[in-house]
């Protein structure tokens, strides 16, 4: 963000321009103009973007996350301009940053408007739940940060590990029946199609035992015993917000599962099982060895 | 005093009680002059405090200058720009004027209701303005994807405003036209269809968030927490523009309702137009609350306090509890937002949270200061 002048005209345009639009053109014109790659301030509002930037090692280029950048432990101490669908427009100028990166979930709209008009380079990877984000995600960083180089190079690395964790799932003689529990707050609720649980189901050469519904619900326990799942997939954190796995099995849904039976219960960290970063080939791994340990 | 007299708005008669000036009432409350400039004094202190207080550090030395920069490029000026300016004339300053303009109808909204319904507890959110704007923007949020693609195509981001404006004057027309019978507002009527109505908006939103992805349950939560954030010159121009005309309107209400105090055949008698003023109160309310709450969300508790406040120290005469409450409303929103800018920077905490937190407390420690006048 440049100092620069406005012209007469562009002034005139104000008042106009202030009741059918969001800004001052002229300022906005004024200030965009001097907008350089390599970002030399730059703020994630993504975990797993967050994790691409450390990754890059371009973490001195980091100025602020969002409150789902948990990984790596240092990204914890950035500053926080907290939760991503609810951004503060001065909050975020505030740390200059001169790029954003940021997944489609970022908003509201209007802040994300008002930051592009202060001159700040908004990169937005669309939230779609398959391998192709992951490497958008390492693109959008390596051109943000300015390490075209390095990111082919972990883009090469990250394509090496996924394939050979899809050729494992591929061998795999077993597709086991698995449902998602999420329970980080409030009551459980089990995750049907279209959420980022069922795509990483899939990935890791399972079956999600509800195809009934999209996005996330509350399951009753006859419903449960119908859907009837091999192995029950949490979160650590979402087995902590229950009081550990001991409490976890005593829920009355659980008890008519196959599941319980065995007890078989396949938890990861939140961020590393549902971020879609640069751990996904790791997390489908881990997900596909536990889940056909738990029906061999 | 006489009771009649006092209401219809005569001059009280001087010498007529112990020591009355113009800034004190005989009964020993504030003058309206005196209770109208105090609320000034206030608002002008808050917008102070909230155009110097921001995440992003503007010296308050350079800010006369940034304003004054701003106003001259109005009339075009050519004008120095630099981030300062593009922060406090973009971001900070439409959100300072969209929280006067907020407060400003809430606290109207409030009183209005207050006087309506003669009853203390009313607000606003009574006649289903409030829950009616909500369920409009749950249903935009969670279904409006699916079921109105083309709404945003043709709206924009003004699909949720215009959504939420829609429904909460759709719901209130819905209040109003139950409470009527034979032609007349039953007031009581009203009331109990406005908590029935607020009830089935409320299951609306209960069935939404059931149906909801993570995502948009997110976002409906957010919005019901309310927040200035959003505040762009366009929505500052449309919410004033709401609230300076329901202003207006409630102003020219404040006779008929000291009237209606004294209960509606009284007022038949002194030959005020009682339907009339019913009608014309519920409708100012539900535009100045509707638009608010469109650009906003949910921006509680203001409308509640600020009338009891303006009657706890100037006596409830509605020629000062409608403009006292405006004032007090728009000190309250803006110096909340003050702090909900700055308390987590560079994050901010939703403003319904802190307008309660701030509110709440004030609010309680007044009661038990005046508690023999309550």
């Amino acid at each position: 963000m440049s100092t620069a002048r406005i012209s007469r005209r562009q002034g005139l345009q104000w008042l106009g321009a202030s009741v059918a639009g969001t800004a001052l053109p002229g300022l906005a014109q004024a200030a965009s103009a001097a907008a350089a790659p390599g970002a030399k301030r730059l703020v994630s509002l993504s975990g797993a973007l967050t994790e691409v930037v450390y990754l890059l090692n371009a973490q001195n280029l980091l100025v602020g996350t969002d409150t789902t950048s948990l990984f790596p432990e240092a990204a914890q101490k950035t500053a926080k301009v907290g939760y991503v669908r609810q951004l503060s427009a001065e909050g975020l100028l505030s740390l200059k940053p001169d790029a954003v990166i940021a997944t489609s979930e970022a908003g509201p709209p209007v802040v994300l408007d008002q930051i592009r008009q202060a001159g700040v380079r908004v990169s937005l990877v669309a939230a779609r739940h398959n391998w192709a984000e992951v490497q958008e995600k390492v693109k959008v960083v390596g051109r943000e940060t300015g390490r075209m180089a390095e990111a082919d190079q972990l883009l090469a690395q990250l394509e090496a590990q996924w394939s050979s964790v899809q050729a494992q799932v591929a061998k795999a003689q077993r597709k086991p029946r698995v449902l998602f529990v999420l329970s980080h707050s409030g009551s459980p609720q089990v995750a049907g199609k279209g959420t980022a649980a069922n795509a990483l189901i899939q990935y890791a050469g399972c079956v999600n035992a509800i195809d009934q519904f999209d996005g996330y619900k509350p399951l009753t326990a006859e419903a449960m015993a119908s859907a009837a799942p091999e192995v029950i997939i949490n979160t650590t954190q979402g087995i902590e917000a229950l009081g550990g796995e001991a409490a976890f099995w005593k829920r009355p849904e659980l008890a008519l599962t196959p599941a319980f039976a065995k007890k078989a219960l396949v938890t990861l960290e939140a961020s590393h099982l549902l971020g879609f970063g640069p751990r996904l080939p790791s997390a489908v791994q881990a997900l596909h060895m536990r889940a056909l340990q738990w029906v061999a | 005093m006489g009771g009649l007299t006092g209401v219809m708005g005569a001059k009280p008669v001087p010498g007529a009680s112990a020591t009355p000036s113009r800034w004190r009432t005989p009964a020993g409350r504030l003058s309206r002059g005196a209770t109208l400039l105090l609320g000034l004094a206030l608002v002008l202190l808050a917008m102070v405090w909230g155009a110097a207080s921001g995440a992003y550090a503007i010296a308050p030395a350079q800010l006369p200058g940034i304003a004054w920069d701003g106003i001259r490029s109005l009339w075009g000026g050519d004008v120095q720009t630099g981030p300062e300016h593009l922060v406090f004339l973009n971001i900070r300053l439409p959100r300072l004027l969209m929280g006067v303009a907020a407060g400003a109808g809430l606290g109207l909204a409030g009183a209005l209701m207050q006087g309506l319904f003669r009853n203390p507890l009313a607000d606003p959110g009574l006649i289903g303005v409030s829950s009616g704007a909500a369920l409009a923007a749950g249903i935009t949020i969670v279904l409006g994807g699916m079921y109105l693609p083309w709404l945003p195509r043709h709206l924009g981001s003004w699909a949720l405003v215009a959504m939420a404006f829609g429904g909460g004057l759709a719901v209130t027309a819905v209040v109003y036209v139950l409470g009527q019978v034979q032609g007349t507002t039953r007031i009581g009527l009203m009331l109990l269809a406005g908590i029935a109505i607020n009830a089935l908006a409320g299951a609306g939103l209960g069935f939404l968030s059931f149906v909801s992805t993570d995502e948009q349950l997110r976002n409906l939560q957010m919005w019901l927490l309310g927040s200035l954030g959003a505040s762009r010159w366009s929505a500052v121009a449309l919410v004033w523009a709401a609230v300076a005309v329901s202003a207006a309107a409630a102003l020219a209400l404040a006779r008929p309702l000291n009237a209606i105090a004294l209960g509606e055949a009284q007022a038949n008698l002194l030959g005020v137009a009682v339907e009339k003023t019913k009608r014309r109160a519920v409708m100012v309310a539900a535009l100045a609350v509707g638009a608010v709450t469109a650009t906003t969300g949910i921006i509680g508790f203001i409308g509640l306090v600020a009338p009891h406040w303006v009657r706890l120290i100037a006596g409830p005469d509605h020629r000062v509890v409608l403009p006292g409450s405006a004032l007090l409303g728009a000190a309250l929103v803006v110096s909340a937002d003050a702090v909900a800018r700055t308390i987590v920077k560079p994050a901010e905490l939703p403003l319904g949270v802190l307008t309660a937190f701030i509110g709440v407390p004030l609010f309680l420690a007044m009661l038990r200061q005046f508690r023999s006048k309550v």
